[in-house]
């Protein structure tokens, strides 16, 4: 690891305006990579089964992305500063539970409660996580590893046998994914926007910005004055809110929910992620590439289904990505740095 | 994730104190491997003084067969971590040798042959690991987590929802039977455990290989200038690891008689758990093969424990996600006790100036 702090590009001075331009333009094309492959994808499928576009089909997939992306939008701020958070999976089941099972035992509670109450759970997980990571001085890795079998633990412990069952859920409620505006699902236009929130504040505000400076350098950032431990306990906070509202909507989208919620999205939303273009080493990548990747995992799912292969194959597929997008990343970086010192030795700084 | 940053802080620390003094003269009982040592027997005494089963040995038997499959995973991740890097590969690569014996199995294949294809698949799945990360110079959590969910996957590919269980009974016997001769107390498991646990442990401790692990982890430019062959050894471990696994997935599957394809799933904590409590740095670099047994015998001895209450089975990942931290903590709490001092004034020694603060606060790598 060591190695890639050596290798990373050296800080940019005004004078470096164009080895700027050729950083951006580089990320610029690795995200539009996704876009071309998820045309190629659609277009293949479609040629091969027309009932893949379809209205209803559309929107399924759709819907299906927006959990994804929303736990992809929290999983990408973590990761950009070069931690990862492997619970995301479990606050999720957690908090879909315990919010599903608030309309069993309150009757009447009004909706935007239920969903305070998930992103309440959330919030809490995501705190401890960051305030372990970042007070304890313990690799995320560890700390998340951990969190995610203890949450899911203490789920297992609170549920039991236990299960919320659709028919405790008002209709209002499990309409919630349904309901649509001109075919496009609502849901997908709240996420959507929620995201482009996302993807505004860690491009403009000073403590985005410092998310991209920790993960691409934290010796440098600590330097610089960064509060590291505020900015890092701050993207967890977002990641396990995030995960505790997208634990609500599985919990509408499913209406069945019983102590294995949402089991193993962490690998699903890590792949997302990465497939998106976000850095796995930190310091860069987008939320907007991140949701991007959601959205073609969703496609690729969809399209087995519809193709007739098996959803078993789903998961080495995913796998596979990953592995691809790491690769294909760390040869673009290398490329990048070769690059960049060229131009530099040429203009003789 | 960044070993080499921030973490591994060390501030310089105050004049001896009677305590130093007394590490100076017997060093031996402030490693962790005694500390452990302590609990564990500990963990024995509370557990005779309480239940009259423990010592027995059925009871033995039992904890060699639900933890000997961890046990045996826990010695190539322990060089693994030792080496700067880590696998959480291990338990579907596990749950993928056993869905390829079901699944050759079922189409009658030798078990021979099958023993042959688990061996290579297993080395392969380690190799793919070992070379992503050395050649590629890809961190080794991204692509295990990747290799995580690609073995995983293959699992799925190859039994579905379909479950093997018409082993032979000559080979099943091997999972639920003791060692002839041990009088019940010892599982197949145990014994391979405990010979490879000789075997890793003389590589780790008593060979220039070893050194050298220890020395790509406490520092990889370093062991590298030093003309190890750093990465050639690092993709040897993914390999080992990989066919350790495999092999320990053609045990577990003997054991339950049952070749499923979530088989392992989640497992990879507990072996983490395991090496992490038996004082191997996360950071690569310290640790011993005597304190992960040791490890072991804390692990199953709290499994055992929690076995004799109530709790909720499903649960015990609280249990292993709790130690893992706690046995990362346990390694932190000197850099926490400085720092500690450093923020709270009345704490602080006279030898102490208040600029410390600054360097515990950040931490130096």
């Amino acid at each position: 690891m060591t190695a890639t702090l050596l290798r990373r590009e050296p800080p940019e001075t005004p004078a470096e305006t164009s080895s700027r331009r050729l950083t951006e333009r580089v990320f610029r094309i690795r995200e539009s990579g996704i876009v071309v492959v998820l045309a190629l994808f659609v277009a293949v499928t479609t040629g091969v089964q027309h009932r893949f576009l379809s209205d209803s089909n559309i929107q399924f997939v759709l819907v299906n992305t927006t959990i994804y992306a929303l736990l992809a939008l929290g999983e990408t701020m973590v990761v950009v500063s070069r931690n990862v958070d492997l619970s995301v999976g479990s606050v999720l089941g957690m908090s879909a539970y315990l919010s599903a099972n608030l309309f069993g035992e309150h009757h009447g509670i009004p909706i935007p409660v239920v969903f305070l109450a998930g992103l309440g759970i959330g919030l809490g997980w995501g705190l401890v996580n960051g305030l372990v990571v970042a007070a304890g001085r313990v690799p995320s890795l560890v700390v998340t590893l951990a969190s995610l079998y203890i949450i899911r633990g203490v789920d297992i412990l609170i549920v039991g046998g236990g299960m919320v069952t659709a028919n405790t859920l008002p209709g209002s409620f499990t309409g919630i994914p349904k309901a649509t505006v001109v075919g496009i699902p609502d849901l997908a236009i709240v996420v959507a926007v929620v995201i482009a929130a996302g993807a505004y504040y860690l491009r403009t505000y000073r403590s985005g910005r410092e998310l991209y400076a920790i993960g691409s350098n934290p010796e440098a950032a600590r330097l610089a004055g960064i509060p590291i431990g505020k900015r890092v306990l701050f993207a967890f906070a977002v990641s396990g809110a995030i995960a505790g509202v997208a634990g609500v909507l599985w919990a509408a989208q499913y209406g069945t929910v019983d102590s294995t919620a949402g089991t193993s999205y962490e690998l699903t939303v890590i792949t997302a992620v990465v497939v998106g273009g976000v850095a796995i080493f930190g310091g860069s990548g987008s939320v907007v590439g991140a949701a991007l990747g959601a959205l073609l995992l969703s496609t690729i799912n969809s399209a087995l289904y519809v193709l007739g292969i098996s959803d078993f194959w789903d998961q080495a597929i995913f796998g596979f990505l990953l592995l691809l997008a790491i690769t294909i990343d760390r040869i673009i970086s290398v490329r990048l740095t070769a690059a960049l010192r060229l131009r530099s030795t040429h203009r003789g700084t | 994730m960044a070993p080499d940053v921030d973490l591994a802080a060390r501030p310089p620390g105050p004049g001896p104190s009677g305590l130093e003094l007394v590490r100076a003269r017997v060093p031996w009982a402030f490693r962790w491997e005694a500390g452990l040592a302590l609990i564990v027997v500990i963990i024995g005494i509370i557990g005779t003084v309480s239940s009259p089963d423990f010592l027995t040995s059925s009871n033995l038997f039992n904890l060699g067969l639900s933890n000997g499959e961890i046990a045996i995973m826990a010695l190539p991740m322990t060089l693994i971590i030792i080496s700067g890097e880590i696998d959480l590969s291990v338990s579907s690569t596990l749950g993928m040798a056993s869905c390829l014996l079901g699944f050759l199995w079922a189409r009658h294949w030798p078990m021979i042959a099958i023993f042959v294809v688990i061996a290579v698949v297993g080395l392969a799945a380690g190799a793919l690991n070992g070379l992503l990360v050395t050649r590629l110079g890809l961190p080794s959590l991204a692509v295990t987590i990747g290799t995580l969910t690609l073995y995983a996957g293959i699992a799925l590919i190859l039994l579905g929802p379909n479950t093997v269980s018409n082993f032979p009974s000559a080979y099943t016997n091997l999972g639920v039977n003791a060692v002839p001769g041990t009088g019940g107390a010892i599982t197949y498991s145990t014994l391979i455990f405990a010979a490879l646990a000789v075997i890793f442990g003389v590589v780790l401790h008593a060979t220039p290989v070893g050194r050298s692990i220890f020395a790509m982890g406490a520092s990889p430019e370093a062991a590298l200038f030093a003309g190890i062959r750093v990465k050639r050894i690092k993709t040897v471990l993914f390999m080992v690891s990989g066919l350790v696994c495999a092999f320990a997935g053609v045990l577990y599957t003997f054991r339950l008689s049952t070749s499923v394809s979530d088989n392992g799933v989640g497992l990879e904590l507990d072996v983490v758990a395991i090496v992490l409590v038996g004082g191997i740095s996360i950071f690569g670099g310290q640790g011993s093969v005597p304190g992960v047994v040791l490890g072991v015998l804390a692990f199953a001895g709290i499994q055992n424990a929690l076995l004799l209450t109530n709790f909720n089975q499903e649960a015990s990942g609280v249990v292993a996600g709790g130690l893992l931290l706690l046995s990362v903590f346990g390694r932190n709490a000197a850099s926490y006790a400085s720092r500690l001092r450093a923020w709270v004034p009345a704490l602080r020694r006279p030898t102490e100036g208040p600029a410390d603060g600054q360097a515990a606060a950040g931490g130096q790598p």
